[in-house]
């Protein structure tokens, strides 16, 4: 009696995890997909011709990575929050998530199919766009850093594939890549982590359902 | 800050009138707005359809010019596009030839084979063709690769050289492969796609006529074989094409041939959008409808939910409408594709503003009129409406001083989108919003009406009627109809069960109708051209490397340099799209045609001039891009046709022979291409419908996924929750199970009345007047007051303890104050169902009972409560049963009889109604408006004070004072004093508790004294419902609708608060200095303690507010609707509520910041204040399991006490403790 609650809570709570994982995964994948189409539309983003043949012209690496990147991050958020024990005040709603997935898709819209006079404005208006982003939908210290960190770690990790010829950008204006890449990784990671941060609200629900529909 | 303030104010009356205004002529005002809508509106009708079709332009062949790049102003009909050179000129040589005579002896074959043959010697015959010293490889268009993902095509189409296709290309251009062909069907076919037949195929682009029509096919009626040659030319020399048109009439003549050769049409093609851009767009069209709908959900409380939804969307729909109509008048032709920024500008725009107005008007008291509560919803959120907007148009602004086209045509649309948005949640939402808030206050009205023929006429309030007498009772059938009347409390519960399947099935819905719309626009786009589509995105982006990127295209500047009318009047009429063309050109070509069938004529009939019109308008674009030539936002010029008649003899037809043709029997496998194309469009249709369902399916299932059905507005009901079933969570402190187990003490024989604790001691009195006090931290039981029996059994009772926590519960009938037991029992008396033998006179006593908890819904656990009535009661049933019908109708005079002599060891024969606990002393108020001080230890009376006469209400024990609330309205101040002072000590704590609440504790031997320093007569007009003290402040509510605060030292009045329209319920002060009430008008006021203010006053509760309790960041409030809302405490915003059981509605408690707890159908939950999930629920105890917890009260232990029934339950939270610390 006494072994079975502990038992049953502790694979909830991987379970949960878990879940919470594989959506986000999903969400990573499929984000990555659809914008990875934007960029590659526009040919800022080149792959190799021979990888081309599938409908989702990118490489087959690119959104297993995003959403184990999204994943990652994702979790990381609410785990973050719970360490700090400050909890995300700020609007917790889907309507408030939907936006800012939108938000994030038309600053990615933008950076692929606006044409800008140089790439500094373009980068410098990324920029504002993503700090917009991050004050209209998170206002977090820790948001704000982690998303810093985790952008600046992901060019890092960009240049280093684009020096090793992995892929290329068109018009590289900064070390090997577009400057407003931070920018896109920053967007994303606040995006992410909202996200992220909204399933933690429900995982416990999610646990429910399932004791539910066993 | 002076300028703000009147600013703010200035805009707050501004919307004040304006809402007035919309609510009092609604009909006009929305006619009003529909028509300035329709009016925004008219514009677009100019409007070209979007699409991607091309478009046509025509001029005459003889007089032609590369057109300029300077487009001169004057020529009104000439297109913007039509500017500099083409990309390439095409001259299509059509060559129609048939085998003539037929005769018999030839088989299928021949109809196509002799005839594709000449097509080597026509080709010869262009290729050597030389104008003065012009040859065609001069003049053509060169070629180079071609694309790298097109190897298959390597063979078949040209390279490095003119391009110049024709069927020809199928065997390299060369006579002797075609001659050594056995099959030429198979090797025409070889290259069609398998699956879906596209439009553009190979077979289409070679032969340069639509598939069907070239008469390569063995059931070839009509035997004449049509196929073009088709050049691109990249320079016109009207010279040689002259002569080359001569020199091919002049070989092959054609006889009736009267096609006009003096137009030329140039074709523009738009950019294209492909099914790989469509994936963006959908997906933000997918989020779009996720915000929308994630949005409307929030809309509570109004009529009807889904009404005010759609005039939301349709507000923001029709202001995006309206600003693209007014864009358009003033010459901003939108140049950005409207679809793609369309879900961005309803995310900028937002339903944020309307779900805030309806929220505020929503929350205004619904007491007052419709006008008045828009005007004030409307004033109170005036100032963030106003500072949103100014912060949007700042944001556009800046967007606008980028200089870059595109944002700054986004800014601009955006910036009339705000102001039309603007204007249209003014006038149009706020006047749907009356009229909806109208339509509920009726159909409330008629809701209610029943209901309250049911019920007693007033609402009946905790503690009124105490001092009035019970309304006469209404018979018993009247109230057997109460059940129907309660279920309609009831009804929204199951109701919402029912909105909720109304609300998945349309967002499914939703998600329906955009993609059918999607699969519409595929349709439309491009009825079967995905795969060659999808094969020309792929081509285009292949280039690593190559010098061939497509050259950058400009968006058009914002302003264009010309004025507006010439820019509408530019834009050609929309030309009938290629699709259905296609479409009626291939019906008028599959119908039979009677040609006899010995002689193919070849005739030449107007059709014929523009056959190219018939393929599918992605023919050209195809085979350009086949080159990584992209022809979007370009144009094409293209020659009239030269038409090419060949008539070839049967002889020769059979001398072309393959040897393998005539034994060749008719291929099985190939099927008429008529067929093909009728089943493209089928296929297509299925695939997009299956793609559609598949989508919504996905949907679905991550909305299932995702979203929990009840988010935050009704909690889980934890009633359904079963035994053992234990949720965990990251977030909760919710422990291990094992750590809670509630501690049962039982000993009262009848129900518990009232609870008081300070920390250590807990004191409960139950119906018996018999007071128990239990260590808090152990359970045990300590003292029992009186020890030596029960002299007399009463029952009735209140107390100070209830007005918090259950204060629904409290007798109205109570009234039976200091009578005998003779008027109480029958009322009391739950338990009919058991002693049916002694009280068999008195069948209808248990409904009557039931009107007394008013608009309590009937809940099962009253009848049952109660089985446990000891000997004791049974004694005075015995006592009393001489006299049982006297009980009707109670109604006892407020003022008291005089007391009975005061016994020594306290008055037994009055209720206690109030009980306090501080330090070792009990404070008990009772029915005949005697004080006591009881030593909880010893469970002696210390002292008691006899100085008023009516009944205490409530009392509050603080310090050494003691406040007593009285029947009538007055309020008493006492103080206690201790004549040996030395003899504070601390009572039996280990040295760990010393950090409980200091509380003087007095020893046994002191002799205490309570002595009236202040007697406040009329403290208030009504009764004293609620009184409570904290931070040398007493606030006390009363019937007459206000609350006072008093200063605890000098009992000096410091402010009247008015603003509630009801009796107040329900009042929380804390050590904060921060003052809640509540009132039987279901709203909810904070007050400011220091100033007497009010700071926010919010409508709560459809009933009486029955308990409030703070947090820093928000308040918690129940409510007679069985309702917990959480609202935020510094706007007044509700955050979510959570349906409580029935009955069970007014029993919570907050035992930290974020932990929340409510009691239930024996059992409690706790809940996490910031996010409103359950954590867990703890049962109480296996004979519990129907009765509800009706009190509840949280110590500084952490321990919670309970009270169901006649017992009560300790619970501790350990891990809050640890929090706490």
């Amino acid at each position: 009696m006494r072994r079975g609650p502990y038992i049953s809570m502790i694979t909830n709570r991987t379970m949960n995890v878990l879940i919470r994982a594989a959506m986000l995964f999903m969400v990573g994948v499929f984000l990555a997909l659809v914008l990875n189409l934007l960029q590659v539309q526009r040919n800022v983003t080149l792959f190799p011709p021979d990888v081309i043949s599938s409908i989702f012209s990118s490489a087959w690496w690119v959104p297993p990575c995003c959403g184990t990147a999204a994943a990652l991050i994702g979790l990381l958020y609410p785990c973050m929050d719970r360490r700090l024990g400050e909890p995300h005040k700020l609007k917790r709603e889907w309507s408030n998530v939907m936006r800012c997935v939108a938000v994030f898709v038309g600053i990615n819209h933008a950076s692929a199919k606006v044409d800008f006079a140089n790439n500094v404005q373009l980068s410098l208006t990324l920029a504002a766009l993503s700090v917009g982003l991050w004050w209209t939908f998170d206002r977090s210290r820790s948001g704000f850093g982690l998303g810093v960190v985790i952008a600046i770690l992901a060019t890092l990790a960009t240049q280093l594939l684009v020096y090793n010829g992995v892929f290329q950008y068109t018009s590289p204006d900064f070390l090997y890549i577009r400057s407003w890449l931070p920018c896109i990784f920053f967007a994303g990671v606040i995006t992410v982590g909202n996200i992220g941060r909204q399933l933690a609200l429900y995982e416990y629900k999610v646990s429910q359902e399932k004791t539910h529909q066993d | 800050m002076m300028v703000r303030e009147r600013l703010r104010q200035n805009i707050s009356a501004a919307f004040y009138r304006h809402g007035l205004l919309c609510a009092s002529y609604p009909v006009p005002i929305i006619l009003f707005t529909s028509a300035s809508i329709l009016t925004c509106c008219y514009p677009l009708l100019k409007l070209p359809l979007p699409g991607t079709g091309p478009v046509e332009f025509t001029t005459g062949v003889r007089d032609y010019s590369i057109p300029s790049h300077e487009s001169p102003g004057d020529l009104s009909e000439r297109p913007d596009w039509y500017q500099g050179p083409p990309v390439a000129y095409i001259q299509q040589v059509l060559v129609k030839a048939a085998v003539s005579p037929w005769d018999n002896s030839l088989v299928p074959v021949d109809v196509f084979r002799s005839p594709l043959g000449r097509v080597f010697s026509v080709l010869e015959e262009i290729r050597n063709h030389v104008y003065t010293d012009r040859s065609l490889e001069a003049l053509c268009l060169q070629v180079t690769d071609l694309l790298p993902g097109l190897r298959r095509m390597q063979a078949v189409l040209p390279e490095h050289g003119c391009l110049l296709v024709s069927p020809g290309n199928y065997w390299q251009n060369r006579r002797d492969l075609f001659d050594a062909d056995p099959d030429l069907l198979k090797t025409v076919h070889q290259h069609e796609p398998k699956g879906l037949h596209t439009s553009a195929t190979l077979k289409d682009l070679l032969f340069g006529v639509p598939g069907k029509q070239t008469g390569v096919s063995l059931y070839n009626k009509k035997r004449v074989v049509t196929y073009t040659i088709t050049i691109a030319l990249s320079s016109y020399d009207a010279r040689f094409v002259a002569s080359l048109r001569a020199r091919l009439k002049q070989l092959h003549p054609s006889a009736n041939c009267t096609l006009r050769e003096d137009h030329m049409v140039h074709v523009h093609f738009k950019e294209e959008i492909g099914i790989a851009e469509l994936i963006p767009l959908v997906t933000t069209y997918i989020i779009l409808f996720a915000y929308i709908y994630f949005s409307t959900r929030k809309i509570d409380m109004v009529k009807s939910k889904w009404g005010l939804a759609l005039a939301a969307v349709v507000t923001v729909l029709s202001s995006l409408l309206m600003s693209v109509g007014l864009c358009t008048l003033f010459g901003l032709t939108p140049t950005l594709n409207g679809g793609e920024i369309f879900p961005y500008l309803v995310v900028v725009i937002g339903l944020e503003n309307v779900l805030v107005l309806t929220k505020s008007v929503v929350s205004t008291p619904v007491d007052l009129e419709v006008k008045l509560r828009i005007a004030q919803g409307l004033s109170n959120e005036s100032w963030s409406i106003m500072k949103n907007m100014a912060t949007e148009l700042c944001i556009i602004l800046i967007g606008y001083f980028t200089f870059v086209p595109a944002i700054q045509e986004f800014c601009l649309f955006a910036v009339v989108g705000l102001v039309s948005d603007f204007f249209l949640q003014m006038f149009f939402f706020t006047t749907v919003l009356s009229i909806d808030i109208r339509r509920m206050e009726l159909a409330d009205l008629n809701r209610r009406l029943p209901a309250e023929a049911g019920m007693p006429p007033p609402k009946p309030g905790p503690l009124r009627p105490r001092e009035t007498p019970p309304p006469p009772r209404p018979s018993p059938h009247t109230i057997t109809l109460q059940a129907p009347a309660f279920r309609n409390l009831r009804l929204p519960k199951r109701l919402r069960v029912v909105y909720f399947l109304a609300r998945t099935r349309l967002a499914q819905r939703i998600i329906m109708v955009g993609t059918v719309i999607w699969i519409g626009i595929l349709v439309y786009t491009d009825p079967a051209g995905l795969r060659t589509l999808l094969a020309a995105q792929v081509s285009e982006q292949s280039p690593l490397g190559e010098a061939g990127l497509p050259p950058h295209l400009g968006v058009a500047p914002v302003f264009p340099g010309r004025d507006p009318t010439s820019t509408l009047s530019v834009l050609p009429a929309p030309e009938p799209t290629p699709l259905p063309e296609n479409q009626s050109q291939g019906h008028r070509a599959a119908r039979p045609e009677v040609v006899p069938v010995s002689s193919p004529q070849i005739t030449w009939g107007p059709e014929d001039e523009e056959l190219w019109r018939r393929l599918s308008f992605r023919h050209w674009p195809a085979l350009f891009s086949y080159y990584n030539i992209t022809l979007a936002k370009r144009y094409i010029s293209i020659l009239p046709v030269i038409p090419v008649t060949l008539h070839l003899s049967p002889q020769e037809a059979i001398d072309t022979r393959h040897p393998q043709d005539t034994h060749h029997a008719p291929p099985p496998s190939i099927k008429t291409s008529d067929l093909q194309a009728d089943l493209t469009l089928y296929k297509v249709a299925a695939l997009g419908l299956f793609a559609g369902v598949v989508l919504v399916l996905l949907l679905f299932c991550l909305y299932r996924v995702l979203c929990p059905r009840n988010y935050g507005q009704n909690g889980v009901p934890h009633g359904r929750r079963r035994r053992g079933d234990l949720p965990c969570d990251e977030y909760g402190y919710s422990p291990p199970i094992s750590e809670i187990s509630p501690l049962l003490l039982r000993g009262h024989s009848m129900d518990i009345e009232c609870l008081a604790s300070d920390g250590m001691l807990l004191a409960s009195c139950c119906l018996a007047r018999q007071i128990r006090v239990w260590d808090a931290q152990t359970g045990d039981c300590l003292t029992v007051i009186p020890n030596n029996g029960l002299r007399r059994s009463s029952s009735s009772g209140a107390c100070e303890a209830e007005s918090l926590l259950g204060a629904d519960f409290r007798e109205p009938g109570g009234g039976a104050v200091g009578r005998p037991d003779v008027d109480i029992f029958p009322i009391r008396r739950r338990t009919t169902p058991a002693r049916p033998a002694l009280f068999g006179d008195q069948p209808d006593l248990t409904p009557l009972i039931d009107t007394n908890f008013g608009s309590l819904p009937p809940s099962q656990t009253l009848s049952s409560s109660g089985f446990d009535f000891g000997g004791l009661v049974e004694k005075a049933y015995q006592e009393h049963e001489t006299s049982p019908t006297l009980a009707f109708p109670p109604s006892p005079p407020p003022v008291l009889p005089p007391e009975l002599p005061p016994q020594n060891n306290g008055d037994w024969d009055s209720s206690v109604w109030a009980m306090e606990l501080r330090g070792n002393l009990i404070a008990t108020g009772r029915s005949s408006g005697k004080l006591e001080l009881w030593d909880a230890v010893e469970g002696s009376l210390r002292c008691s004070n006899e100085d008023g006469v009516s009944g205490i209400t409530a009392l509050a024990f603080l310090n050494n004072r003691i406040v007593a609330a009285r029947l009538n309205g007055s309020l008493d101040f006492f103080t206690v004093e201790i004549t040996k002072p030395l003899g504070l000590l601390q009572y039996r704590g280990p040295p760990g508790r010393g950090s409980l609440p200091p509380s003087p504790c007095y020893s046994s031997e002191d002799v205490i004294s309570c002595q009236l320093t202040r007697s406040v007569q009329c403290a208030h007009q009504k009764q004293i419902t609620v009184l409570k003290a904290a931070a040398g402040r007493v606030v006390t509510g009363s019937q007459d609708h206000t609350v006072r605060v008093y200063r605890l030292e000098d009992s000096c009045c410091l402010f009247t608060l008015q603003g509630h329209s009801g009796g107040i319920t329900a009042i929380y002060i804390d050590q904060t200095m921060v003052l809640a009430s509540g009132g039987q008008d279901g709203t909810i006021c904070v007050w400011d303690v220091l100033t007497g203010s009010r700071v926010s006053h919010v409508y709560g509760h459809r009933g009486d507010v029955t308990s409030l309790v703070c947090t820093t960041s928000c308040i918690i409030s129940s409510g007679l609707d069985d309702l917990i809302c959480i609202w935020d405490r510094s706007t007044g915003i509700k955050l979510y509520s959570i349906q409580q059981e029935v009955g069970c509605g007014a029993s919570l408690g907050v035992i930290s910041e974020s932990l929340l707890v409510t009691g239930g159908q024996g059992c409690v939950s706790f809940w996490d204040l910031n996010y409103g999930d359950l954590l867990q629920t703890v049962y109480l105890g296996q004979s519990s399991e129907g009765q509800s917890v009706r009190q509840l009260l949280v110590l500084d232990n952490a321990a919670i006490v309970c009270d169901f029934g006649n017992e009560l339950s300790l619970v501790y939270v350990p891990s809050v403790l640890e929090k706490l610390d």
